[in-house]
């Protein structure tokens, strides 16, 4: 382990005093192996205490700290500074209202999930154990159930950002997890919300929200299939 | 009252701090009764740390080899160094299936045996391969799922507020105040029933598998309450805390079937516990490990030993522990499935808390009289179900049920008790503590929590001395002293992170004392708690819980908290 010198950039706004972002320099000495989160950290705790981000675990799992990093979406806890030199440009997640620096509004993301109904829904009694699930039936949804709602997939979407009602990749690929749970007896109502010009449609196989999701789901692929179900539902 | 001040005062049957398992788990059975039920938390539910829970939840379904709740119990107790109450293990186990199929028919998605039931692997300290499990990443899946629950159900979300005082007042709790992060600004609310589910405290240490916000608020706020904690000088080490980082890498890796090595390639294990090996209880092998690393045998000499997953090979690795494998390539460009992962004991769990009866109610005394309204559940309390160490999958499991009993008893409650009246002035405790933060002294808390967690992580690790202890309480006391004179840089009110940072150090700072005050009053060595000096376990002297009060400045402490142990269940010497 070595120190050594970065410039480090980010974009600043404080909503009591500044009308709009700015981008603020700091020159910092940190630890090579240092993470983006350890470079906020440093800067928090040793030159400016009033920069505002979130964390949480610092292991990539609660998805607090999704943020743009030299123009790509990661988690700040897990992204190491030398992928990007010693030069990094940090500024908050795309496509939604900033409330202080790196800090911004998730409640309109969190609302659209709830749209989706995101819970089982069944018709059919409880059994007395487990429902009989094979593997094959688990590995449908397995991977979707990763996600940790970071919001990084939504902020890479060039379809969610001019349309704040389009649900989204997460909310989506939610729908999918449900509707393809071989548990579910609700693919009904959610296929109908979901076959809407800010449903499925609205998605335009762009793939950037795959490429942004820290933990590589494959969304465009399941939001594809999702689509296939809404049309051979709708047969 | 004015407009701004009714948008701040909230009535509400049921108020529960924290959106862990814990506490969703409670406010989805408050909700469903029809009652209203808010969940304050300081984060987005969804980023509360039970997600952080990686290896399984148990519970003795027998899907996968022979099991039973006796064994359960039995496993539990001996895991607890005996300090456990029986009573508390009792319900249990007998609450843990329940709690599993019914997570089940809430939709988690449980890996499966071929047959398509819920899938079981081995877990320390368990004699039966009884940790119910989906891939690495159980805790994160319940954590979703109840949370998509409590949606489906209304709870009500006060999402990024941070408790800064609890309004209880002739021993009957009233409700709470709280410091809106989004916006800034105190809001009262007033509760029929309180529940604190705020987790650990493992922020106190430096090397920690703890998240950011695992600061002890629920702890240190029964404490400035007047209050007493139990057993806090039970801390878990978890044996493989990845390298400087602290983070975990879950007990499902051994649970697989993954070695320990030491620079040798010798796993020392079957020095310490040749029958379980690498899956004994926590405490052993996290105690072996620093042996090792003490007595030179770490890699290369240094702080550090090896957990090596490479027999298991690549698909194992990549379909039952993806989690594990993507962590020590990205903190440690190591490759799991070629080469072994540098790890060390790290700050895990917190045996100790508020104490609580088997209904979740708050004590008050070591005779057991309730604070009237007042709910704990989760690793924030200390009912005792742990002891002295807590065996991997018993906590989400703990969490979950009790989470379940808290919510029951609190609606019971609810439905028969008024609102009791607020006391005078209820925002004055928490206005002074922001107002004095704002003042504006000299002092900057980023370094006295430093100061303190490389301290704690130096002298209250995996083995402790007297010396070492008097030493880090002469430390505590001068960081107390140095934090009446913080002031933070963020004056605004919007999104002051600053401010939370001092307000969390005060917390740290404050139950810190007790912990070294609890460990240096036990003179004997018990479970996750050993003392080089006493090396022994002094059931004679110490089969009772600590219980330690704040009074006027100072911990004041009752031993005769006596453990419930049934005549069936009897301690004796601890071997694995």
């Amino acid at each position: 382990m070595a120190k050594i010198d970065i410039n480090v950039k980010i974009l600043r706004y404080q909503p009591a005093k500044d009308e709009k972002p700015h981008w603020q320099d700091f020159a910092i000495s940190v630890e090579d192996e240092s993470t983006v989160l350890d470079v906020l950290n440093e800067i928090h705790w040793q030159h400016d205490g009033t920069l505002a981000y979130r964390r949480s675990c610092r292991s990539s799992i609660c998805g607090s700290c999704a943020m743009k990093v030299n123009g790509r979406n990661v988690l700040a806890c897990e992204t190491p500074i030398h992928r990007f030199g010693t030069k990094l440009k940090i500024e908050p997640l795309s496509g939604f209202e900033i409330l202080k620096d790196l800090v911004v509004d998730l409640e309109p993301f969190f609302a659209k999930l709830k749209r989706i109904r995101p819970y089982l829904i069944l018709d059919k009694p409880l059994p007395d154990k487990e429902f009989v699930q094979s593997p094959q039936q688990l590995e449908q949804i397995g991977e979707s159930t990763l996600c940790i709602l970071c919001a990084a997939c939504s902020a890479a979407c060039p379809s969610s950002w001019p349309n704040s009602d389009y649900l989204g990749p997460a909310a989506l690929l939610k729908a999918y997890r449900f509707v393809f749970d071989s548990r579910d007896d609700g693919a009904d109502q959610r296929l109908e919300i979901v076959n809407d010009k800010n449903g499925v449609w609205r998605c335009h196989t762009i793939f950037n929200c795959m490429e942004a999701c820290p933990k590589k789901i494959k969304i465009t692929e399941y939001l594809s299939r999702l689509k296939v179900k809404v049309v051979e539902n709708s047969l | 009252m004015k407009i701004d001040e009714a948008r701040r005062y909230h009535k509400i049957d049921a108020v529960i701090v924290g959106a862990g398992l814990a506490g969703l788990r409670a406010a989805l059975e408050v909700a469903k009764s029809g009652l209203s039920a808010a969940v304050i938390t300081k984060v987005y539910p969804t980023r509360s740390h039970s997600g952080g829970a990686q290896g399984g939840i148990a519970a003795a379904l027998a899907n996968v080899g022979e099991d039973s709740l006796e064994a359960h119990m039995f496993d539990t107790i001996k895991g607890s160094d005996y300090l456990a109450d029986q009573d508390i293990i009792e319900r249990f186990v007998n609450e843990a299936l329940k709690t599993v199929y019914e997570f089940e028919h809430m939709g988690v998605p449980f890996s499966r045996t071929e047959d398509g039931r819920i899938n079981q692997r081995p877990f320390g300290g368990h004699s039966a391969p009884r940790a119910c499990f989906a891939q690495d990443i159980t805790g994160h899946v319940l954590l979703h799922t109840l949370y998509e629950q409590c949606l489906q159900h209304n709870v009500l979300f006060f999402n990024e507020f941070q408790v800064l005082s609890l309004l209880v007042k002739d021993d009957v709790s009233r409700g709470l105040v709280a410091w809106d992060i989004r916006e800034g600004g105190l809001h009262i609310f007033h509760a029929r029933a309180v529940l604190l589910a705020t987790g650990g405290y493992g922020r106190a240490w430096k090397v920690t598998s703890n998240a950011h916000a695992n600061t002890g608020d629920g702890v240190a706020l029964v404490l400035e309450a007047g209050l007493p904690l139990e057993d806090m000088e039970f801390v878990q080490f978890h044996p493989t805390g990845l390298y400087k980082h602290g983070i975990l890498l879950s007990e499902a890796a051994r649970g697989e079937g993954a070695y320990i090595i030491n620079d040798k390639g010798e796993r020392f294990m079957k020095i310490y516990a040749a029958a379980k090996m690498e899956l004994a209880p926590r405490d052993i092998v996290s105690r072996s490990e620093q042996t090792e690393i003490n007595e030179g045998r770490g890699i290369h000499g240094q702080d550090y030993v090896y957990l090596d997953l490479r027999h298991l090979g690549r698909e194992k690795i990549l379909s039952r522990l993806p989690q594990i494998h993507d962590l020590a390539l990205n903190y440690l460009k190591v490759d799991a499935i070629t080469d072994p992962v540098p790890i060390q004991p790290t700050a895990h769990y917190s045996m100790g808390g508020i104490p609580a009866n088997v209904r979740t109610e708050v004590i008050r005394d070591a005779a057991g009289s309730v604070v009237k309204g007042l709910y704990t559940a989760g690793e924030t309390s200390c009912l005792s179900l742990h002891g002295a160490n807590r065996l991997g999958c018993n906590s989400l499991q703990d969490a979950a049920t009790f989470g379940r009993i808290a919510g029951i008893h609190m609606t019971e409650f609810c439905k028969k008790n008024a609102f009791a009246d607020l006391p005078a002035k209820p925002l004055d405790a928490a206005q002074a503590k922001i107002d004095r933060l704002w003042g504006g002294g000299k002092e900057r808390h980023a370094p006295i929590r430093e100061t303190l967690q490389v301290n704690m992580t130096k002298t209250m690790g995996v083995f402790r001395n007297q010396d070492d202890m008097l030493k880090m309480l002469a430390v505590i006391k001068e960081l107390q002293e140095r934090y009446q004179k913080v002031g933070v840089d963020d004056k605004g009110q919007a999104f002051n992170l600053d401010l939370i940072e001092a307000l969390e150090l005060e917390n740290l700072l404050s139950f810190s004392e007790v912990i070294v005050e609890g460990a240096l009053a036990r003179k004997e060595s018990r479970g996750a708690h050993f003392r080089s000096d006493f090396p022994k376990r002094n059931d004679g002297e110490w089969l009772r819980h600590t219980l330690a009060w704040r009074r006027n400045g100072k911990i004041v402490m009752d031993f005769s908290k006596a453990v419930v142990i049934y005549p069936q269940y009897q301690p004796q010497e601890r071997k694995y």
